[in-house]
């Protein structure tokens, strides 16, 4: 998406510089520095005041902005004080679980969805619009009974299942799937290619972008998850970081404030890494998630 | 060319079930993981079952009856609109303006960008726990207004009710506008520069230009984005839960409706699934009623 916004369409060069700059353009950077600080400075905030030593104030009016001796104690103490590896752990797999669902479900069922004119194809797309339809929070009541009644409460599993597959990512497969040309398809299928292989020769690859935004987007959901894993997760030996985190800061021991900053810059880390990586696609996925 | 109908139809397919297969395991886990229980909230509406699975005596409509004389239930659904009121205007304008403020062809504008993601990529709790730190009473937010002499004494962001309720509502704000930034800037690459260029020409000004040229050419964007954010702030629990904590507040004042839901449906000795299922059918229902609204709101039915 960003990608688009880039180009822009040839034009007079005299015409380009002038609206480069302009009177209004250092009032435009100072709106623009304004809102930078605002929206990444609580995060910079927290970090370095993560880094302080126990001597140095993170609050109140002796507090400075940055820590005079940086260290990574706090880093050290929360592996040590709180489980933060199982933590850390139950989250990778609950998210693994969710992105391997998330990925291979809505792949089949999106392509078939992109076929026309099978039995079963009206009913399928309803079901999926009446899900999209309803809000987790109105059937977790629900939800919360069934996973006790399977006697999933506490266990991953039971986190992982509710979010395991979204009607969203099959829509958004199935779009990917449409946009492949009938003609494509055709000359495959003269040159002698079986369903199958026309699935997984031509369909599979040109769809590797709409995967990738469905991997962003469950990972993001799935490590973001807090209200289903606090209903289901009882013990701290399955709770994932959202909730580790969360139990650690509501919790009457008094944890030095560093620790728990420490603990929610390690929650942002991994998901600031997909983000770089992927940008391209995670801006696509924002904009697809819209799509309803 | 006969191909065509035959490859992408249903003469292909042999036996006729074979596309159904492919999508069953799809179709079942949502059947199973969001109809199912959407349906069973309902019918759990009308009965009186425990939080552990027991008791569950057909009872009418009298859950509906209680959740409309409990004070607590309308005290939560109150924030719950209040939060969309206050939110949804601020979520539709502003990442609007801020998407127009980067939306130029100036140096280091990719830069912006991706920063202004920054509150999206780092997780709601972690976020909330960035707040809570930035809100307390000896926090940079209360030094630094303190400090100025814009207050005496340290406003109780996180202790007292309605504050709370304000505070998770700039916190979702915070958040949205990095979010939403992404949305309106798609659309304002749909729309062409030349546009903007004709009316600088014809001596429109900026205002002018934002009004006539940007508003209608990113209207759908911005129905789209109010019926999120609207749908998304009466969905809220994580920040009222981080800010106010694990009661919502004292005495649950800053509880929205997922939070009563909750509390009210799963709590183990005082909890009633039935109960919590009537205000969860409530929560559906203002869903529902504001999802219309918006299209109405928005006018033709394109959306």
């Amino acid at each position: 998406m960003s990608a688009r916004i880039e180009q822009s369409p040839a034009r007079p060069l005299l015409r380009r510089r002038r609206r480069r700059w302009s009177r209004t353009t250092p009032v435009r950077y100072a709106l623009l520095l304004l809102v930078l600080v605002i929206s990444v400075g609580p995060l910079l905030w927290q970090f370095l005041s993560s880094l302080k030593g126990s001597g140095e104030a993170l609050f109140g009016r002796d507090a400075t902005l940055f820590p005079q001796l940086p260290t990574f104690d706090a880093y050290v103490t929360i592996f040590r004080q709180i489980p933060m590896d199982a933590y850390l752990t139950n989250s990778a797999i609950v998210c693994a679980l969710t992105i391997a669902s998330q990925v291979v479900l809505p792949t089949a069922a999106g392509y078939m969805l992109s076929r026309r004119g099978w039995r079963g194809r009206r009913v399928t797309f309803t079901v999926l619009i009446v899900s999209m339809v309803v809000p987790f929070e109105s059937i977790m009541v629900s939800l919360f009974l069934m996973t006790q009644e399977l006697g999933l409460l506490d266990t991953l599993v039971g986190a992982w299942l509710p979010g395991a597959v979204s009607a969203m990512n099959v829509l958004i497969m199935r779009a990917s799937f449409t946009a492949v040309p009938d003609e494509i398809e055709d000359a495959a299928f003269l040159d002698g290619a079986s369903e199958w292989q026309r699935f997984t020769a031509l369909f599979l690859p040109s769809s590797i972008g709409a995967m990738l935004v469905v991997v962003v987007n469950s990972f993001i959901t799935a490590w973001d998850d807090f209200l289903w894993p606090l209903l289901v997760l009882r013990s701290e030996s399955s709770f994932t970081v959202s909730l580790g985190l969360a139990r650690l800061s509501a919790s009457s021991f008094g944890f030095d404030p560093r620790v728990v900053m420490a603990g929610s810059i390690i929650a942002v880390v991994p998901v600031l890494v997909v983000f770089i990586v992927l940008q391209r696609w995670f801006h696509r996925g924002v904009a697809a998630g819209g799509v309803k | 060319m006969t191909t065509a109908i035959h490859l992408n139809g249903a003469a292909r397919y042999r036996p006729p079930w074979v596309p159904l297969l492919w999508c069953a395991p799809a179709l079942l886990m949502i059947t199973i993981w969001s109809v199912g229980p959407f349906v069973g909230t309902i019918a759990l509406s009308f009965t009186d079952t425990s939080p552990l699975g027991m008791g569950g005596a057909f009872v009418g409509l009298d859950n509906y009856r209680s959740i409309l004389q409990d004070p607590a239930f309308w005290s939560a659904t109150g924030n719950s609109v209040l939060y969309a009121i206050i939110a949804v205007p601020l979520l539709v304008v502003l990442p609007l303006l801020l998407a127009q403020l980067v939306h130029t062809r100036l140096p280091g504008m990719g830069f912006f960008r991706s920063a202004y993601a920054a509150p999206i990529v780092a997780s709601v709790v972690a976020v909330g726990l960035v707040w809570q730190n930035l809100l307390g009473e000896q926090g940079p937010v209360n030094t630094v207004l303190q400090r100025v002499g814009l207050i005496q004494q340290a406003v109780p962001f996180l202790s007292e009710g309605s504050l709370i309720l304000l505070s998770a509502i700039a916190l979702t704000v915070w958040r949205g506008l990095g979010w939403y930034l992404i949305f309106y800037l798609a659309a304002l690459s749909n729309i062409p520069r030349e546009l903007y260029e004709a009316a600088e020409l014809d001596g429109a000004g900026p205002t002018r230009r934002f009004l006539t040229i940007t508003v209608p050419g990113t209207r759908l964007t911005m129905l789209l984005v109010g019926l999120l954010a609207g749908i998304g702030s009466l969905r809220v629990f994580s920040e009222v839960y981080l800010l106010g904590g694990a009661t919502g507040g004292p005495g649950g004042e800053a509880r929205t409706l997922p939070f009563f839901i909750r509390d009210a449906a799963l709590d183990p000795i005082t909890g009633n699934a039935g109960y919590g299922a009537a205000a969860s059918v409530a929560l559906f229902a203002l869903t529902a009623v504001f999802a219309v609204l918006a299209q109405r709101f928005g006018g033709e039915r394109d959306a």
